[in-house]
Parts: C-alpha cells; structure tokens; sequence
C-alpha cells in the first residue's frame, strides 16, 4: 500500500467472556470462558489482516463479535467510525450492509430448502431498499456469474453443487450487498486441496474488483501468508503478535509463532533431515483458565520468573526490530524457511 | 531417477516380496444412484520400516482402500470386485474371517482421522489399552493395565499412572490420538495404517504427532502407510509416494523424485497450486474444474476434463500406469512431456 | 480458465432443480411399504368421506331378532348385539376414528411446534420454563390423565352431543400429546438453529420472523411431519382404548373402539361383532404407522 487509505474497521480492547454456569433452573456463574480478552486492530479499506491461531485461540468468537452475531463483555468494534457492539435495530441492520461473511463449511452455511437464487437474494429481500424487486432476479444472476457460476442454475439447490460451488455460492451472498469488508473464516479450509486454489484466486480477484477489506482468518499459514497484507497472531484470546507478513514469516519475534511456523510441515522434502523444529510440548491451556501473566509461559522455553508475574504487552520491543510483539525476551529470527 | 528397487531392503523371514502388497484391487459400491468404482486397480506395496503415503482428496479412493485392507470396510454396500491384499505372501481377502482377525491388530493396523469417535466413551482408556491384551494375548486384568500404562508412557502420556482410569472426553484432542497410536502398536503390529492421522489436529499438536509416530517406527521397523491430503506432511515423513485420484493410483514416485519433478499432471497442478512467497500477489495455479464424480466418471483418462495435456487420446483410453523408470510409474498418455514441463 | 469446462459443471447427477423434498419423493415412489401404505390410505379415506360408496345398509337401523347372528351372503359382517348391521357400522366407524386420529394429530401439531419452536429459538429460562411443564405433561400417565379430565369434563352419566364428546376426545388427546412433538419440534430446531445458515441469516440483519419461517421451520418439518403421522395412527388406537373403557366416545357415535366396547362380553358367543372393528382398528393403525416410518426412511439423510 503506497498511501495508507482510510480505516474502516477499527477494534479496540475487544474482550468476550462466556460465563460458565452451575444450576439449573437458577443459574449461578462459576468462572468464565476469556475467549478473546483485550484486542485491538485497524483494518484499512483494500486491505486484508491474516488472523492466524490454533483451535482454541479465539479466533471464531472474534469473527463472530465483528458480525454482531454476539455481543461483546467489553470493548468496541467500529465500522466507518460506528461502534457495532452497541447499535440496534434499524442502525445495526444498516451497518450489516457494510460488513458480511464468508464462512467455513460450504455444507452448512447455506439453507439446504432454498434455492440458490433465494440464497443470493435474500439479502436483497431483508434490505428491500438496496435493488428494487424487479431488479433483484438479474442482480443475483449478475453475482453468479462474478463468482463464476453458471447463472442458469439460479433456481438450483445447494446440494446439486460441489463443495468449491457451494462456498462460490456463499461468497456470492456475502458481495450481494457490496459490503466493503467481509470476515472470511477459514473460507478454504473444508475445501479438496485443488479447489483451495480456486477460491483463493476468486477472494483475490474480487478484493482487487471491489477494494473489499478482508478479515482472513485460517489456521492454513501458507494460505494466509498468500493473502494477506498484515497478519495476527493469536494465542488465547490475545493477539502476541502482529506485522506485515514478511515481518512475520522471515522474522517472527515471539516464541509461539516461532514454534507455530516451525511446526507447519514443509511441502518440500529437499533437506528435511537438517530441518530444526520447535516442538512445543502438551496442548494449549484452557482458556478458562489461563495461565498468570504470559499466557504462551507454560508451553514456552524461554519463560522465566517475570512472565508468570507480568503481563507482557503487544508492543514493538527493542530486539524484536520493527513490530509489535508481546514477549518479555523477544527476538526476531528466521526459524523455517527452505526456500 | 535411477532409485533401485527397495523391494530387498529388508528380510521378512521367508517370504521374499513387499511386507505388504496391494495388488490391482477393485473396489465398487452399489447404491441407489448406480455402482460407483471407488478403488480402480490400485496396486501398491510397502515395506518394514518404509513410509508410504498415500496422497489423494475426498473420493480418491485412500481411505476404501485402506478399509479393504484391514477388512473394515462395509459389505454390503462395498464389494471387492477383483484384486489380491498380501501380507507376508498371503492373501487376505482368501483367509477366513477368524485368521483374518488376528492379522488385524497383530500383523496390521490402523489409526483413524477422529480418535474421539474411535474410543468407547464409557470405557477408560487404559481399559481400552488393557483389552488389547487380555484378548489377543489372554493376560490377566493386573498385566494387562501395567502393559496399558506402558504404552501410555511410550506414546507421551505426561502421568500415564493417573490417566489411566480416564475417559476419552477427558484428553485433549492431541492425547487422544495418541491412545489411539497406543491401541493400535499394543500388539506390535509390522504394518500401522494412519489415516489423515492429523488432519483434525492443530499444527503444533500435528507437529508432535509426526514426531511421535516416526520415532515409533524406528523404534519396531514397523512399515507405515500414512494417508493424507497434506502435501506437506508428505514431504516431511513420506520414503514413497502414491498418489491417487479417481480410484486410481496415478503417479507412484519416490519422495525426492515427485517433488522434483512429477511425472503426472494431477500430481504436478497439486505441487504447483500450493501458494509460495516468491508468487504473492500472482494468481495461484488453480487445477480447474473438480473432481470426478464416482458415480459418472469421465472416459478415458478420469482427470482428462481438468488436464491442461489433454489430447483425443486421453478422452477414448484409459492411461495404463506406465513405468518411468524402476518404481515410479505415471498413468499418463503424456509423461514425457509433463516430465519436461511443457504443457500444451 | 478458458476452456469449456472451466466454468465448473454441475455434477451430472443434477442436471434440473431438485430440492430435497423432491428426492425424498423419489426415494418413496421406489418403496413398496410406501405404496401399501398408501393404498390402505385412501381406502381409510374414501370410506371416512363416502361410506355409503361401500355400503347402502344404514349403521344406525337396528332389528333386534337379529342381535348376534353370525357373518351371512346377508350381511358380511354378522349383526351386533342390537341387530344392526357390522358390516355398516365398521364402514362408518372409519369416518369418527379418522376424524379424531387427524384433528387430535392437527391440535398436538399446532400446540406442540409452537410451543417446541418457541422454547427453542428463545431458549433461556423460557425454554426451561415450557420444557418443565412439558415434562409435567408428560409425567401424568396417559390413561390416568385421560379417566381424570374426562371424568370432569363429560362424565359418565352425562348425555353429550355427537360433536361434544368427539371435541371433548379430541382436546384430551392433544392436550396430553402435545409434550411429545414440543420435545421433537425443540430438538429439531435448536439442531437448525446453529447451522450456519442461521448465522449467516443473522449476519445478514435477518428479523426473527424471517429466520423461523424461512430457515428453522423449513429444515424442522421432517421429524415432525414423520411423527405427526405415526400419531395419527396411534390416536385412533388411543381414542379405541378410551372408548373400551368407557370414557372416550360412546353412542350415538359410532366408532370401532365402541363397538369392540359393547361386545367384549360376547367374544366367546358371537366373536364377530367385536373382531371385525378391531381388524379395521389394527389395519388402520398400522397404516399410518407404516406410511410414517416410509416418509422417515426415505427423509432419512444417510441413505443419500
């Protein structure tokens, strides 16, 4: 990006907490779930913010709290300026128009009784004022062809498509009302491996068409690495580290995303021998109950005394070079790379 | 490529072949909609110690062939058509269902994608562990659950001593797979089947899981058929490669040998879609269209629709898989060509 | 991307719309349990609405000299106690137990989906709260309820009209009905509720009304379409048992449960009078159950 453009999503100290509950008919809280606890990013228009992170790491509840489809414990989510935590009926609806999703499981994700072109246009039917009714027929046929389907099959049903079809069928509803950002949330990843290609050439295609902002959240690393201008990562609910992607794949900063591009396999076998990898023992906390200041300590090697005690906060340090990380003892280094 | 046979590295007693061969089988489901020809003539062999993996995506027929081999696979609507499975020179699909049982387990076995649902949920695991033992080797109830924790410890189990009266809700998705691992080595079988062992698994709990398993077959010289989508875990563990695509086996190739240059055009739109750094913000190679649908396959050569080497031939007959040079074979009418790079 | 077969074809299997209703009709018109079901149907169905297609004798016109006389070319069926005709009154009986089975199946539909519907889209404490007094229902044994609310409402002594006691009939069976078809209608729509769909409705600023008619109903019928038939079918039986114990319907209504009623005192002498009602009961029955379990298999998504 020459010129930064202007912010059109701009998150701040977003944190959710599900309580957990004991009872059954009255309900008594006995801890809480920290989900996502205390995040902040900007997302300027055009531009794609790769959010990477394991199961676990909050990454769902945060796509979720940027569609208001659940509302926040605390924090604010501003699209064009707007806080979406907290608009309601008529205002909220409005700003939906603005931001829409893609999602995971191209199965699930779309009415199996309705007709593709019911599919499509149904965010035509909600917000009637948008394209007039006689209109919205060669609309959706319009957006089929976009994503590259056959506008002929627009009185189809989803499962007289293949899985890469389906998700061409969700990207369709998610541009019906020319949203400038779309959360995309692991939109490849149920995909066979030669369909991936596909879908990712079409979100890049369409991002470049219609300036769109993206969200992309995936656990796939080289995928997001491929779309994204900047990219987070998650542990725990928080973010530990975030950069342009070259700042975070040639110099990661932080032992977890040290470890996590350590561990994604290579698809290369040429020198696999002298390949070092960072295995990281035992699976992630509970995010429940997560661990006292650094979350990362209990499955990190260089945690000491401090990292129990003191939170460390994602900022840029002195020898993690140009971008923010959140490690008491950060220090950028190459971990993987063959090629 | 001029890789030697690795047929005689290593002795399997008397029998002088692969530990374990797969030979032109023949896989069909009857449904409602018609037969559909899962598995295709696949034929492919593995050896102690050896890594095979078996690359493929949904319908490619890897997991109907791994099902046929261990005798799980459901009869009907499956049937095996034609084909023999050898272990040590015998073929299964010929021994009755007793014998059959106790190659499962002691001779092969395998681990499955969703270890959640492959336990028993009111079982304990070692429990589980424990039964392999009392079974198959008719130990009483005290060894057996000493040989659980056993186990438990050699797959990783921080505090096995305690978690061995745990349910499988209980562990992590990552532990889980490994009482699974324990389940399936409890009887040092000489063949593990790893389908998409980490597929549901989180990169840094894969990462350990690959680590664990090859350090498992070192330890036995077990042979392992690991099948997978991931053209990145292959290229991290895998010795050969088969990879599959409409129920059949469309390039065999050593590891180095596919990744280098691969002899089919399946295999080499795969390698070529995978998104590299030195190509961001270029267009991904994309293989177009998708994949066949078993129940109407295309004439001819199954992937001919998507093939950017596409002649007349390849609509009429089908490729056979034709021999490159010692083990690896492409079932390409144009392996040459694809083999130079030039396509079209 | 500029070959033909670039813009991805359907899979050939599809090559016109076809919604899941539709295959599921495929599937049924390929069962044979479907089509004898179905035939025993409309048989039950035509001889509900014109009985008097199958027979010109009056149910109601009673020679007493004939009380009891065995299956003759005369009559088919032997005569009842009273002298009428069983052939007739079996015929006629079909119109009462069919009417009841459906409008008890329609009334346990309406007051269960909703209730299931909105305990389940509200969830929370309202969901708990109609989830308990289901259970409430549902802990009163079905005979005991029944004997209770009909003993109140229409006791034995009373003399109701025709359509009084059928409507009477009716509530009762709805009334302690209902909690079975909530609990299937609750289920399958929270199971709908987090589909992604669902989601991406709400994303989309989709209003409460939309995402229950258009997206939670249409994916919760099946279960309910499946049970409300079986229901049907185990109403008529319920309304039988009911009438035999004195309670449900009774003259001037003639139904089968009735007529088995007024002659299991007589099975040893004239067997006739009571087992012909009770093999029109059972077929009745049975036809709906069947006709149920075909719908189910055929909507059933594993043999897709």
């Amino acid at each position: 990006m020459a010129t930064p453009s202007e912010v059109v999503l701009e998150v701040r100290d977003l944190v959710k907490h599900f309580p957990l509950t004991q009872g059954i008919l009255y309900k008594r809280q006995v801890g809480a779930i920290k989900a996502v606890d205390g995040v902040s990013f900007e997302l300027r228009r055009g531009e794609t913010l790769g959010v990477v992170g394991e199961s676990g790491c909050g990454k769902s509840t945060l796509a979720k709290l940027l569609m208001a489809l659940e509302r926040p414990t605390s924090g604010k989510v501003l699209v064009n300026g707007k806080d979406i935590t907290t608009a309601k009926g008529a205002e909220l609806k409005h700003m939906r128009r603005n931001i829409q999703m893609v999602m995971q499981d191209p199965y699930t994700s779309l009415n199996p009784r309705m007709t593709v072109g019911d599919i499509i246009g149904e965010p035509f039917e909600i917000h009637s004022e948008v394209v007039p009714k006689g209109d919205r027929r060669k609309r959706v046929q319009e957006l089929l062809e976009v994503v590259g389907l056959n506008p002929d099959h627009i009185n189809r049903y989803p499962h007289q498509f293949s899985g890469g079809q389906r998700q061409r069928i969700g990207i369709a509803r998610g541009l019906a009302l020319q949203p400038e950002i779309i959360i995309c949330d692991e939109p490849v990843s149920a995909l066979d491996v030669s369909i991936q290609a596909q879908v990712m050439n079409l979100l890049d295609g369409l991002q470049k068409e219609f300036n769109l902002a993206y969200i992309f959240i995936a656990h796939d690393l080289s995928v997001v690495r491929h779309i994204s201008d900047r990219v987070a990562v998650m542990y725990l609910g928080k973010m530990v580290e975030v950069g342009t992607d070259n700042q975070i794949y040639d110099r990661p900063s932080h032992p977890y995303t040290q470890a996590l591009l350590s561990a994604v396999p290579v698809p290369d076998p040429e020198g696999r021998e002298q390949r070092e990898r960072i295995i990281l023992q035992g699976d992630p906390p509970s995010p429940a109950n997560p661990p006292s200041g650094c979350r990362f300590r209990t499955r990190c090697w260089k945690a000491q005394d401090i990292c129990a005690e003191q939170e460390p906060l994602l900022e840029i340090r002195a020898q993690s070079g140009d971008h923010p990380t959140a490690c008491h003892f950060a220090e950028a280094s190459d971990v993987v790379h063959v090629s | 490529m001029t890789e030697v046979l690795p047929e005689s590295k290593s002795s399997n007693g008397t029998y002088g072949g692969a530990l374990l061969e797969v030979d032109n089988l023949h896989v069909e489901f009857h449904t409602r909609a018609g037969v559909a020809k899962a598995v295709n003539g696949v034929t492919y062999s593995v050896n102690a110690g050896e890594t095979l993996a078996v690359l493929g995506e949904s319908g490619s027929g890897k997991s109907v062939t791994a099902q046929t081999i261990m005798g799980i696979l459901d009869m009907p609507p499956g049937k095996i058509a034609n084909g023999e499975i050898r272990f040590r020179g015998t073929d299964l699909l010929k021994l009755p269902e007793e014998e059959r049982r106790k190659v499962r387990g002691e001779g092969i076995a395998m681990i499955f994608q969703d270890a959640l649902s492959a336990l028993n949920p009111v079982f304990p695991v070692g429990w589980q562990i424990a039964e392999m033992f009392r079974i198959h080797r008719g130990m009483s109830r005290a060894d057996a659950k000493k040989k659980a924790i056993e186990l438990m410890d050699r797959v990783r189990i921080p505090a096995a001593k305690e978690r061995v009266s745990d349910y499988p809700h209980q562990f992590s998705g990552g532990m889980r797979q490994r009482i699974m691992i324990a389940m399936s080595i409890a009887l040092d079988p000489e063949v593990l089947i790893a389908d998409e062992p980490t597929t549901a698994l989180d990169v840094t709990v894969q990462a350990q899981i690959m680590e664990l398993l090859a350090e498992l077959q070192r330890e036995s010289n077990m042979g392992l058929i690991l099948i997978t989508h991931d053209l990145g875990v292959v290229a991290d563990v895998a010795d050969k490669i088969a990879v599959m695509y409409g129920g059949r086996i469309v390039e065999n190739a050593e590891v180095h040998d596919l990744y280098r240059n691969p002899a089919h055009p399946y295999a080499k739109g795969l390698l070529e879609s995978i998104p590299r750094v030195d190509l961001k913000g270029q267009e991904l190679y994309a293989i177009k269209g998708m994949p066949p649908n078993l129940l109407d396959m295309p004439t001819g050569c199954a992937f001919h629709p998507r093939c950017p080497y596409r002649q007349e031939k390849c609509v009429t007959d089908v490729p056979p898989l034709h021999t490159i040079s010692g083990t690896r074979g492409s079932a390409c009418h144009f392996w040459r060509e694809v083999l130079d790079g030039d396509a079209q | 991307m500029s070959e033909p077969t670039a813009a991805p074809a359907a899979p050939a299997s599809a090559g016109k719309p076809r919604s899941l209703w539709q295959d599921t009709w495929d599937i049924l018109k390929h069962r044979k349990i479907f089509w004898i079901s179905f035939a025993l149907l409309i048989m039950f169905l035509v001889m509900a609405a014109f009985p008097s297609l199958f027979t010109s004798k009056s149910p109601e016109y009673a020679t007493l000299a004939k009380s009891m006389e065995p299956p003759s070319s005369d009559a088919w069926f032997g005569y009842d106690l009273q002298g009428r005709d069983v052939f007739a009154r079996t015929i006629y009986g079909a119109r009462t137990s069919i009417i009841v089975g459906v409008l008890a199946t329609v009334g346990t539909v309406l007051l269960g989906g909703v209730v299931g519907v909105i305990a389940a889209y509200r969830g929370r404490w309202l969901d708990s709260l109609l989830s308990r007094i289901g259970e409430i229902f549902l802990g009163v044994p079905y005979v005991l309820g029944a004997i209770i609310i009909l003993g109140s409402v229409a006791p034995v002594q009373s003399n109701p009209g025709k359509t009084m006691i059928m409507t009477v009939v009716i509530v009762v069976l709805a009334v302690l009905g209902w909690p079975v078809l909530a609990r299937i209608a609750r289920s399958a729509v929270i199971q709908a509720k987090h589909q992604d769909y669902v989601q991406a409705a709400r994303a989309l600023g989709a209003g409460p009304f939309r995402i229950v008619f258009k997206h939670l109903l249409p994916n919760s019928l099946a279960p309910i379409l499946v049970y409300a038939t079986i229901t049907v079918g185990s109403y008529i039986g319920a309304e039988a048992t009911l009438s035999l114990l004195g309670i449900g319907l009774r003259t001037p209504v003639i139904s089968w449960g009735i007529a088995i009623a007024d002659h299991t005192r007589y099975i040893r002498t004239g067997a006739h009078a009571m087992l012909f009602p009770a093999a029109f009961l059972s077929l009745c029955v049975l036809t709906f159950v069947m006709l149920g379990e075909a719908v189910r298999d055929a909507l059933d998504p594993k043999l897709r």
